[in-house]
């Protein structure tokens, strides 16, 4: 970091945040790579945020067409091209991303999530994947783990007015200032399938019953073979009936993952705009507290539900 | 998506948003994605460059243009069918009347200080809508649900102190930086280049105050066989040498301090022709006024580099020379302004020179600009989760739910694994002087103090009246209006200059006077009592306001900011201050600019001094113990019968 200079441009553009995390971590942030896929509103959000920081380049993916349900929780996409144009929901992103920043490269990424090797991942210095199964969730973070270098890695999924956010920093360590003095600290981090393969009852009490409750969803969409968020109320008996199987292999009173929060995440999987909002901003901040190596990053997962407003972080860890 | 309810709850909401910056721009957008579809927002600002990197909705080419409106026109390209109204204007004008008030269903805050968000609590009070306030502050955040008779309203807990400084410590014995960005902008700036028959306190505490203020009324004043390289080299050994020499040989003063050094100039560049107007003709060829710049001239580039004394100095005459030359015609009407290059450069260069003189660590460009501007540390995240609080609760207030209204904090560091934390609203406090019609007391010598003195340090700067009219009895004493007779105005004119005692309608102990603000429909009663002595040093005003809770110095805010810092950058938080404090200390903010400070008697702050946000640490923790890993399943038996937030 020594020598180089931002601009007069980036001074005076970024002027009130290196006022809020200091200059070196602009600099890192302006070389930084990030990769997102799955371009629902949650993850529209974390973009604008990321793009606005100024971030060195962000990557997009998702061929989805644009559909109705897509422009509800987007911004980006002007009206009159609404379910036009025939252009990928990546592809409309990025006009508008590009625009919010141009110090920023946006650009677009076509293909399979799952079709990106080992080394595809190499260039990113950040990977946040929403809007996909478990088995893609295992395996990119498995990817990103068989890297030489650290990349972070990062899901995000909002369901009604819930939301989830898990973060994989591998080894990390961070600066953290105490009083005067800035102390070196350390943290390991599980994987994606090492945290959730955790014995339920080992976890502390009061976990977050979302948690629970997700791992519910998600495991119920894999074994049905259904799409992220392909769920509706018809499917609730049987979530309930997954929830019991669960809760007496891992010894948890089923009262842990109450019926009313399953019917809500699964009836309604559309996102909560303010939600989506309040999640892409905090994981925003989680990724800027990554690449700048500056603040406690959260470990390992994030939880909002907006029905009692709280924002919890869980360590789902060994560690 | 939202129930039912939630959904006609939203679709038949009118709502007023005040201001349309860092959060404004969030919350514009975050409203119209969850169906809003009639939404008022009044800005009185324009674009700037430093927006860019969180006021989404702008960009480049609107710089110059009104937030409100641009605002508006970007929202509505993706959300072209709803209708946003916008208004260029300042949310005081007299038309955002009760009247105006009562229109809408709910007033969302994103403002960005104090005085106006007391104006706007007040109207809705006045109008009973209900009120979500917000602010933010590097990583740290708050969103407060005030309904009337409810919850507290937001003038019910003591705000945020403006952080002000002896006059003494900033003419005479400054130990901090800060004190000498003070003494630059508010003393040395405003008197180069600012109203030159203001008062000014640059040269009072010297040793003999009544030659040497009469001699520095000469001093200041460009003589007229004198060239700018002669006038600013006068001006330089004066402040920095003769000044500081003067101040030394008062022994008293220095008996416990470090003494300070005098700087002339030929100990400082002595090494180079003092004379360099061929230098300054060349600079002045071709530059555009608004690009004028010291740096540029000297070849200095990066404004994180801590100049030396030399370069400081060097600076401090480029940037002189350049104001008495290319921006004549300003001279005399300047006041500070943060966004002006040039301003900024002579202020940090005077402020490193007498911070050099009192041994004090110099400081770049930016930290000092920083300081100078009272700039608010800013992020686009901290905004964008604020405003998605403020919809939620946006959303239980139009559905008539207060009982499930929260305050929440956005905290940077977890408290109880909680990064957003909510609240219950507290009751409205029943001895505020806004929200309840509990008198004021005031203790003033009536015989000694003016009706001016009233007004100004009690009416418009405590009780942040702005059209205030106050009357005895029926007897009218002062009022402010358009629409009063030449005759009302000179009548109230002369009653300002009147001792209480000897008003027509006389002001003694035991009298109860109507202070009454005819905008914000506010009224207060306050019960005089008369005192023949007052402290000057700790009752500066000549007169003391009980009832009205003054803030606090925000001590402090340091220990807290540490706790739960917006900045880990090495800028130093500036303090904050602001105009609404006691006339006779020196405060470093302007009015308007981006500042709350933040500070409460009684609620310990855990943001820094000059934050958007005041934000309540001990408050957040005292959560009551229920509330720690509150289960969701108790919240989703509410949930059931009314699906508050479903979507």
């Amino acid at each position: 970091m020594n020598g180089e200079e931002l601009t007069e441009q980036e001074t005076a553009l970024y002027d009130r945040q290196i006022r809020v995390w200091g200059v070196d971590a602009q600099r890192r942030l302006s070389k930084s790579h990030v990769f997102v896929s799955g371009l629902k509103g949650t993850v529209i959000e974390f973009c604008k945020n990321i793009v606005l920081a100024g971030v060195g380049s962000l990557t997009l993916n998702d061929d989805n067409p644009v559909t109705e349900e897509a422009l509800a929780a987007n911004f980006l996409i002007p009206f009159d091209e609404n379910m036009g144009g025939g252009g990928s929901l990546a592809e409309l992103c990025c006009d508008s991303l590009k625009d919010f920043n141009p110090m920023v490269h946006v650009s677009v990424e076509k293909g399979d999530l799952s079709s990106f090797d080992v080394d595809f991942f190499e260039k990113f210095d950040v990977v946040v994947i929403s809007c996909c199964s478990l088995a893609a969730k295992k395996s990119v973070n498995e990817k990103c783990r068989k890297l030489s270098k650290r990349v972070a890695f990062y899901t995000v999924d909002c369901r009604d007015s819930c939301g989830e956010i898990f973060v994989d920093l591998q080894k990390y360590a961070y600066a953290k200032k105490k009083a005067d003095e800035t102390v070196e600290c350390q943290l390991q981090y599980p994987s994606f399938e090492e945290a959730i393969a955790i014995p339920w009852r080992s976890l502390p009490k009061r976990v977050s019953k979302l948690y629970f409750a997700m791992r519910v969803v998600e495991r119920f969409e894999e074994v049905e073979r259904r799409k992220p968020g392909e769920t509706s109320i018809e499917d609730l008996p049987n979530v309930l009936k997954l929830r019991n199987e669960l809760c007496l292999a891992h010894s948890l009173n089923e009262s842990q993952i109450p019926d009313a929060l399953l019917e809500r995440l699964v009836a309604s999987t559309k996102e909560f705009p303010p939600v989506s909002a309040v999640l892409g901003g905090i994981l925003g901040q989680e990724v800027i507290k990554a690449i700048s190596g500056k603040g406690d990053p959260l470990k390992n997962f994030f939880f909002f539900d907006a029905v009692d407003g709280k924002g919890l972080i869980e360590d789902i860890s060994t560690s | 998506m939202a129930s039912v309810q939630q959904l006609s709850a939203i679709k038949d909401a009118k709502v007023l948003m005040v201001g349309a910056g860092g959060i404004g721009c969030e919350l514009l957008k975050t409203l119209a994605l969850s169906g809003f579809q009639d939404i008022h927002i009044i800005d009185m600002d324009t674009i700037e460059v430093s927006n860019l990197n969180r006021q989404f909705l702008f960009r480049q080419s609107h710089v110059g243009q009104s937030k409100a409106k641009v605002a508006r026109d970007a929202v509505l390209r993706f959300r072209p069918k709803i209708n946003i109204k916008s208004y260029h204007a300042n949310v005081k004008d007299s038309n955002f009347n009760v009247d105006f008030f009562k229109q809408f269903s709910v007033v969302l805050n994103g403002l960005d200080n104090l005085d106006a968000r007391r104006h706007v609590n007040r109207l809705c009070l006045a109008a009973d809508v209900p009120l979500v306030e917000s602010g933010t502050t590097g990583f740290l955040g708050q969103v407060t649900v005030h309904i009337k008779g409810k919850t507290e309203c937001y003038e019910c807990q003591p705000k945020p102190a403006p952080k002000t400084y002896p006059v003494c410590t900033i003419t005479s014995t400054p130990s901090k930086f800060v004190h000498c960005i003070v003494w630059a902008k508010d003393l040395l700036f405003a008197k180069l280049f600012g109203d030159k028959n203001q008062d000014n306190d640059l040269n009072v505490r010297s040793n003999d105050t009544a030659t040497s203020s009469e001699h520095s009324e000469d001093i200041f004043e460009p003589r007229k066989d004198e060239d700018i390289q002669q006038y600013a080299n006068r001006i330089y050994d004066h402040v920095f040498g003769h000044n500081i020499q003067t101040a030394l040989s008062n022994e008293e003063t220095w008996k416990n301090r470090n003494k300070p050094r005098p700087i002339y100039v030929k100990d400082v560049l002595s090494d180079e022709p003092i004379q360099q107007n061929g230098n300054v003709d060349k600079l002045l060829a071709n530059d555009n006024l608004s690009s004028l710049s010291a740096m540029a001239y000297l070849g200095l580039k990066n404004p994180q580099d801590i100049w030396s004394l030399k370069e400081n100095s060097r600076v401090f005459f480029a940037a002189l020379k350049l104001f008495f030359s290319k921006r004549q015609k300003e001279i005399g009407n300047l006041t500070f302004d943060k966004d002006d290059p040039l301003a900024v450069e002579f202020v940090t260069a005077a402020a490193n020179i007498r911070a050099a003189s009192f041994n004090i660590p110099l400081h770049s460009l930016f930290e000092a600009k920083g300081i100078a501007g009272n700039i608010v540390h800013a992020v686009a995240t901290t905004n964008a989760i604020i405003a998605g609080l403020i919809v939620i609760e946006a959303i239980k207030v139009l559905q008539n739910d207060a009982k499930n209204c929260r305050m929440t904090y956005c905290l940077q560091h977890p408290s109880r694994k909680m990064l957003l934390m909510p609240v219950e609203p507290f009751e409205p406090n029943k001895s505020c002087y806004v929200c309840s019609e509990t008198p004021l007391l005031l203790e003033v010598n009536t015989n000694r103090a003016k009706l001016r003195d009233l007004v100004e340090k009690v009416v418009t700067s405590k009780l942040g009246m702005s059209l205030p009219l106050i009357a005895h009895g029926s007897g009218l004493l002062y009022e402010v209006g358009d629409d009063l007779g030449k005759d009302e105005v000179a009548n109230y004119e002369a009653n300002l200059e009147k001792v209480l005692s000897e008003l027509p309608y006389a002001i003694t102990g035991g009298t109860i006077i109507t202070v009454e603000d005819l905008q914000q429909e506010l009224v207060c009663n306050i019960n005089i009592k008369h005192r023949e002595e007052f402290d000057e040093e700790k009752e500066p005003d000549g007169m003391v306001l009980h009832g009205w809770t003054p803030a606090p110095a925000a001590e402090n805010n340091k220990e807290a900011t540490d706790n739960n810092g917006a900045s880990t950058s090495s800028t130093s938080k500036p303090a904050s201050a602001d105009v609404m404090e006691a006339d006779d200390e020196l405060s470093i903010v302007e009015p308007g600019v981006e500042t709350l400070p933040a500070g409460g008697k009684k609620r310990k702050l855990s943001d820094v001094p000059n934050s958007e946000a005041p934000i309540d640490e001990k408050r957040a923790k005292k959560i009551p113990e229920k509330n720690d890993g509150d289960d969701v399943i108790v919240m989703l038996d509410d949930g059931n019968d009314d699906d508050i937030t479903a979507s």
